[in-house]
């Protein structure tokens, strides 16, 4: 693995800088406390070509590799969780589409996700299946028209406003993913208000009655709905929490930095204090080596190494807890200051705990990551 | 055929460390893989084979033994070749 980055990687990391820094990060403290997504920082995400980062030029998206997909989602989730996570759930059902889609189906959906005409978000989680997605109780029906979907859907990211969903129902008691079109009849959106982080994330809980989709819409296969849609996809929104996590853990240090140089106490600016000095080091090296994780997760996905399922879990394990931590003490050191909205500290720290959720929890990581070690050793 | 099949082995002995896996052995009846094997399946035969899963292709008789696996495999070369 080399660690020097090219020349166009070097560029892409810059724009992602500049972008989110304009576009994005002037607007989070607001996307927070209105608990939404203001069309300003749609719009310009769409003018970016940033909603068809992992799409094919074929189909009128960037076509990025994973290394350069890394920085982008590092690079806006230090500035705004929220919008890394539009990235993430739309990335999600863009990678399915682009997997798993029929000719016809890449022809038809993937154009309007590269540009934006179309966002979409990913209904897995219901009520009774968070973790055990195999517990999901959604049903599809077949008739000579189509397929009729009844059931609930929770959490479901950007389900506000999401013009594509990838839902997944069960076809015959086999789990099996279709994507369905925000405008269909019998679809009810709550909005999910007062959540701990990711506010402005339009979180939407869902409920389908007699929602009917045309037979075309059904992706991938009967039964290949967890055993490979969801699997893919949440591979791939592993791997851009991961990065995210990355971005907070440097926005929580550079905070810190910032704040423990002009703050004094004691006749002398915070970061004099060692105690002070210990968080910045951990802060530091743990953000590296998030970094480097998900660097490594990037390089094997981009060589397709079969292990990058693995690496991603790793990246993702590590980086958010390293997210969490670093946040919470940046607050620490803020002080009073950071238990304010004044300072954007408060946020990161709300935010990094979810990461530590989605996705698959930190403790299903342990049991996934433990079992593979262990059968590698055996 | 031979060269597939070996390479198959070699992928799937990292999974089944314990046992040697026979030519008609049904890989999800032995209970060694988990949920993410059917990913790292799907990952390894498209790199290898140079070869791309189609929705179509995901029928899990497919990938139920290794005679299963390198005939699906030699139907996908003989596809792309023609």
């Amino acid at each position: 693995m080399n660690f020097d980055l090219t020349a166009e990687q070097l560029e892409a990391k810059e724009n992602f800088e500049s972008f989110a820094k304009t576009c994005i990060e002037p607007y989070a403290r607001q996307m927070d406390s209105r608990q939404e997504t203001p069309d300003e920082v749609l719009s310009s995400l769409k003018q970016g070509g940033y909603l068809g980062a992992n799409i094919s030029e074929q189909y009128g998206g960037k076509g990025w590799d994973s290394m350069i997909l890394s920085f982008l989602h590092e690079e806006i989730g230090k500035s705004c969780s929220s919008i890394r996570s539009l990235l993430t759930v739309h990335g999600m059902v863009a990678y399915a589409i682009q997997k798993w889609g029929s000719p016809e189906q890449k022809k038809r959906w993937l154009p309007d996700l590269a540009s934006g005409v179309k966002t979409g978000a990913f209904a897995l989680t219901e009520k009774d299946a968070g973790s055990d997605a195999s517990a999901l109780r959604t049903e599809a029906a077949q008739d000579e028209l189509g397929y009729i979907i009844n059931g609930a859907k929770k959490w479901t990211t950007y389900g506000q406003t999401a013009d594509l969903l990838l839902v997944f129902a069960r076809l015959e008691g086999e789990i099996t993913a279709f994507i369905v079109e925000g405008s269909a009849s019998g679809i009810t959106r709550t909005a999910v208000t007062g959540l701990l982080g990711l506010r402005g994330s339009m979180t939407a809980d869902l409920t389908f009655e007699n929602c009917r989709i045309p037979k075309e819409n059904l992706l991938g296969r009967k039964g290949a709905g967890l055993s490979h849609v969801v699997q893919f996809c949440l591979d791939y929104g592993r791997f851009s929490i991961a990065c995210g996590c990355v971005g907070i853990a440097q926005a929580s240090l550079e905070a810190s930095l910032r704040y423990s140089g002009e703050r004094k106490q004691f006749e002398r600016t915070l970061i004099e204090h060692q105690l002070i000095q210990k968080m910045i080091t951990e802060m530091e090296v743990h953000t590296s080596a998030a970094r480097l994780l998900c660097r490594q997760a990037a390089y094997s996905r981009d060589t397709l190494h079969p292990d990058c399922v693995l690496q991603t879990w790793k990246a993702k394990y590590f980086a958010s807890i390293t997210a969490s931590q670093a946040a919470k003490d940046a607050v620490q050191i803020h002080g009073a200051n950071g238990c304010s909205s004044l300072y954007p500290v408060e946020r990161y720290m709300r935010d990094a705990k979810i990461m530590e959720i989605i996705e698959g929890t930190n403790q299903i990581h342990e049991l996934m990551i433990s079992s593979y070690t262990f059968g590698q050793f055996k | 055929m031979e060269q597939s099949k070996a390479k198959i082995k070699m992928f799937l002995s990292r999974f089944f460390k314990s046992r040697e896996l026979q030519d008609e052995d049904d890989i999800f009846a032995l209970g060694f893989v988990n949920s993410l094997f059917a990913m790292q399946l799907v990952m390894f035969l498209e790199k290898e084979f140079n070869i791309v899963m189609e929705p179509g292709d995901l029928d899990i008789d497919h990938f139920r033994t290794i005679k299963a696996i390198v005939n699906f495999v030699d139907s996908k070369a003989d596809v792309n070749v023609s």
